[in-house]
């Protein structure tokens, strides 16, 4: 069996764990309605989660994407309050202007060779700003067209509501998997994280991947933007403040190596709901202070960290002793 | 000839690195590139593969001039290298590895069945018959850089180049390695092999090419060359050219500092080494014969499986170098760039670096005793500068290293190990150094010297110990320490040695 997969396997297995131990306790959270809420609830973080995981398998972080999701928020607010465009137009809109975001700060970090955590950080306040700039309110939406977008959902057996937002983000992580694993550009960014110096060598245009690799992270930003302000029906520069963290850690939990060249798309998706289950068990349970999912998250983080930390260990051991 | 290079020139700021090199290649021949640190072969290397733009000369490759710009151009056009630290990614699989760029697609997407199919028959041309589809991580060295030439070869396909390919492979694995060199060799590859294990030299090449400070000094067949001729042509000395050290003959000096049996699987076999109070011990030995690690080991700064190390006093403690540093060691590392010298701090703040890092940072050593430290140093070793306050990266390389050595003086250490202290010094500098090393001793410090230079051991060393293949072979006192009798150690056979 390949080591690789194994912290992908653990998160499988201790997803699959939690939802058993939370069954046993309270067997509704079962149902398809748990299930659909689930998947809706968590849907802008697990399509921004994904950016972030090819992000992290190319080597680098990108911290501005809770900024440009709620930038985006307010965006197509207070466009779509001031002007007649539909908003499929201003979506088209936001989207251009958030890959070019990401395409920016992934042109300055190749070509001024500077750490991706200072630039998308620089980017993050940059974001949060111009959001502040459009609004300080949180600007309510009230086009006819997104309550037709919120009012969208398969009626599932047993009452569940299966969102189209819950579905877009089922698709993008199916996208989000053949772009790592079946395309030129998803093995590129494999081996940026596995070694710069290396990839170039084997030829890889490090440039064009970098800058493509960012320029996804804020397409797949300004797409969780438009999920969240369905999500929410507004638009507000206040909301999604730590985001990016959040990402980050669901897709560290999903089994994807922090320094990058390791991991699994699919990972980051069970990572995502790991957290939401974490969530939901403590909303059935009613007496837990909601502060424990964040202690929960954390000891995830820890055991997930010591894992791949034991992984290397294990993987290196064996090389030495395979030379020796 | 298959590749030919004619009076090949790279100018570094300060250095002629290669001066007019030639070399030729021919079509199923493997051709050793030898010479000892400096000598120009990974220069003359890096223009091949198109690290390096040539600053004059021309290459010509299947007859038609070459100016290959990157790597992957020189690939291109045929030339393909593959590098000691395996060049690929271990943390993708093998089968990626080997069709990196080139992997067969479907619908625009790759076809990963294909890719595995194309890879393994790929490796089954070198008879290898592994998982493609595992982590190339997870196999060993050797199979690793199996794979980086399959590579290589499916890339380019007429120049391989390997540069330290078995550095860090086992008999076994290098005779796994070597049967596929042979086996591109008989398919009319024209092979480099860069190495500095001489036996697998003359086990594996057809001919040699020696080079010494950026020129050619020979090339010739393999088989009409012995070790002896090999190596003077690499230190560039010939057997009858003798020089007396200075040598105190039957003077024992009372020994100081003892080590019985420090050593690591694969760095270093264990070896014993007394020091005597006020005596200089040189090690000699080629490139990667074990030299750093030793003093490395003896500093603590790797760890030593076994053994200990004891003064008159009692048992030491060389956990780490700050231990070291607390038994009254220092050392002045090879690389004073990355390893020795802080560029941006002044000389006066890289003068007292170690002996305020041994007071702790909460106790600062008054400025005015820096300043009279500094100067006090500037004017004893005299160290050209204008001021004290000048950043210590604008120095040349002779003064840098005298202000180093300065660093361990403050802090007035007995024993002081010196790794190559005299490489990239210009002449005048050299031999300052060299005297300041006999002051010290006189005054009852104990010396480490590593160099190169067989010459400058000579000169300088009490005692001179020789290493070979991550061995000490010899031990050399008093009137034997001659040029000669370090050469023919360092050349020596096992069973001469022993």
């Amino acid at each position: 069996m390949n080591t690789r997969a194994l912290p992908l396997y653990a998160t499988i297995a201790i997803f699959l764990l939690a939802y058993l131990l939370a069954w046993t306790q309270f067997p509704n959270i079962l149902s398809t309605r748990v299930v659909g809420n689930l998947l809706t609830d968590n849907a802008y973080l697990g399509i921004v989660a994904v950016g972030m995981t090819l992000v992290i398998l190319s080597g680098g972080i990108d911290l501005s994407v809770g900024s440009v999701i709620a930038f985006s928020g307010v965006f197509i607010a207070v466009v779509l309050r001031d002007t007649g465009l539909h908003p499929l137009v201003v979506f088209a809109l936001l989207l251009l202007l958030t890959t070019a975001f990401g395409a920016g700060m992934g042109f300055l970090i190749d070509r001024l060779a500077m750490p991706a955590f200072i630039v998308t950080l620089a980017g993050m306040f940059l974001a949060r700003g111009a959001a502040y700039m459009l609004s300080i309110q949180s600007v309510p939406i009230q086009h006819p067209f997104y309550q037709t977008l919120q009012g969208a959902y398969y009626l599932m057996p047993g009452k569940g509501r299966l969102t189209l937002i819950g579905v877009l983000m089922l698709l993008v992580v199916v996208l989000g998997m053949v772009i790592a694993h079946r395309t030129r550009f998803g093995a590129s960014v494999y081996a940026l994280g596995g070694g710069e110096q290396t990839a170039r060598l084997m030829g890889v245009r490090q440039g064009r991947t970098t800058v493509l690799v960012y320029a996804f992270s804020g397409a797949m930003a300004g797409l969780s933007g438009i999920v969240f302000s369905v999500y929410t029906g507004s638009g507000y520069s206040l909301a999604t403040v730590g985001t990016e963290l959040t990402a980050i850690a669901a897709v560290v939990i999903g089994g994807t190596l922090l320094t990058g060249g390791a991991g699994y798309v699919f990972g980051t998706l069970v990572g995502v709901l790991t957290m939401g289950l974490i969530q939901t068990y403590i909303v059935f349970d009613g007496s837990l202070s909601s502060w424990w999912t964040k202690i929960v998250i954390g000891l995830l983080l820890l055991v997930f960290i010591l894992l791949q930390k034991g992984l290397l260990k294990l993987s290196g051991s064996r090389l030495a002793g395979g030379a020796a | 000839m298959l590749l030919s290079i004619r009076s090949l020139t790279k100018v570094f700021p300060g250095t002629l690195a290669l001066d007019g090199v030639d070399l030729d290649i021919a079509a199923g021949e493997i051709h050793a590139l030898l010479g000892e640190n400096g000598a120009g072969k990974s220069t003359l290397i890096k223009c091949l593969t198109g690290a390096y733009q040539r600053d004059g000369g021309a290459i010509t490759l299947d007859g038609a001039p070459i100016d290959p710009k990157s790597t992957g151009q020189a690939q291109e056009l045929g030339i393909g290298t593959v590098y000691q630290e395996v060049n690929l990614l271990p943390n993708l699989p093998v089968a990626q590895n080997l069709m990196f760029g080139r992997e067969p697609r479907r619908f625009g997407l790759i076809d990963s069945r294909r890719t595995r199919a194309e890879a393994e028959a790929m490796l089954r041309q070198y008879g290898l018959g592994i998982d493609v589809g595992r982590d190339l991580g997870t196999y060993s060295v050797a199979i690793q850089q199996i794979v980086a030439i399959a590579r290589a070869v499916s890339l380019s396909g007429k120049v391989l180049i390997l540069d330290e390919p078995t550095a860090s492979l086992d008999r076994r694995e290098v005779e796994m390695v070597f049967d596929v060199v042979r086996d591109l060799r008989d398919r009319g590859l024209g092979i480099i092999f860069v190495s500095h294990f001489l036996d697998q030299v003359f086990e594996l090449t057809d001919r040699v090419t020696i080079l010494r400070n950026g020129r050619k000094i020979v090339t010739e067949r393999t088989a009409n060359l012995d070790r002896m001729s090999l190596i003077e042509h690499m230190l560039g000395r010939a057997l009858e050219h003798e020089v007396t050290g200075t040598a105190t003959d039957g003077e024992i000096k009372a020994p100081m500092l003892q080590f019985d049996g420090i050593g690591r699987a694969g760095v270093i076999q264990p070896f014993d080494l007394t020091v005597g109070q006020g005596e200089v011990v040189g090690l000699a030995g080629l490139l990667g014969s074990g030299r750093t690690e030793t003093a490395e080991m003896l500093f603590g700064l790797r760890q030593s499986q076994d053994g200990q190390a004891r003064d008159a006093d009692g048992p030491l403690d060389l956990r780490n170098p700050r231990a070291a540093i607390g038994a009254g060691f220092g050392f002045a590392p090879e690389d004073r760039k990355t390893d020795g010298i802080v560029a941006s701090l002044s000389i006066r703040e890289n003068i007292i670096l170690g002996l305020q890092a041994r007071r702790g940072w909460s106790r600062p050593i008054p400025r005015a005793e820096q300043n009279r430290l500094a100067d006090d140093y500037i004017r004893k070793l005299d160290i050209r500068t204008s001021d004290r306050e000048k950043p210590i990266g604008e120095l040349s390389g002779g003064n840098q290293q005298k202000a180093v050595l300065a660093r361990w003086l403050a802090m007035n250490p007995r024993f002081l190990i010196l790794d190559e202290p005299t490489r990239g010094i210009d002449v005048g500098a050299h031999a300052e150094i060299l005297r300041l090393i006999e002051d010290l001793t006189a005054q009852g410090m104990s010396v480490l010297i590593i160099s190169s230079e067989i010459d400058e051991l000579v000169a300088v060393a009490d005692r001179v110990i020789v290493l070979r293949d991550r061995r000490h072979v010899a031990e050399l006192t008093g009137a034997e320490v001659t040029g000669d009798r370090i050469m023919r150690a360092i050349a020596a056979d096992d069973e001469a040695a022993a």
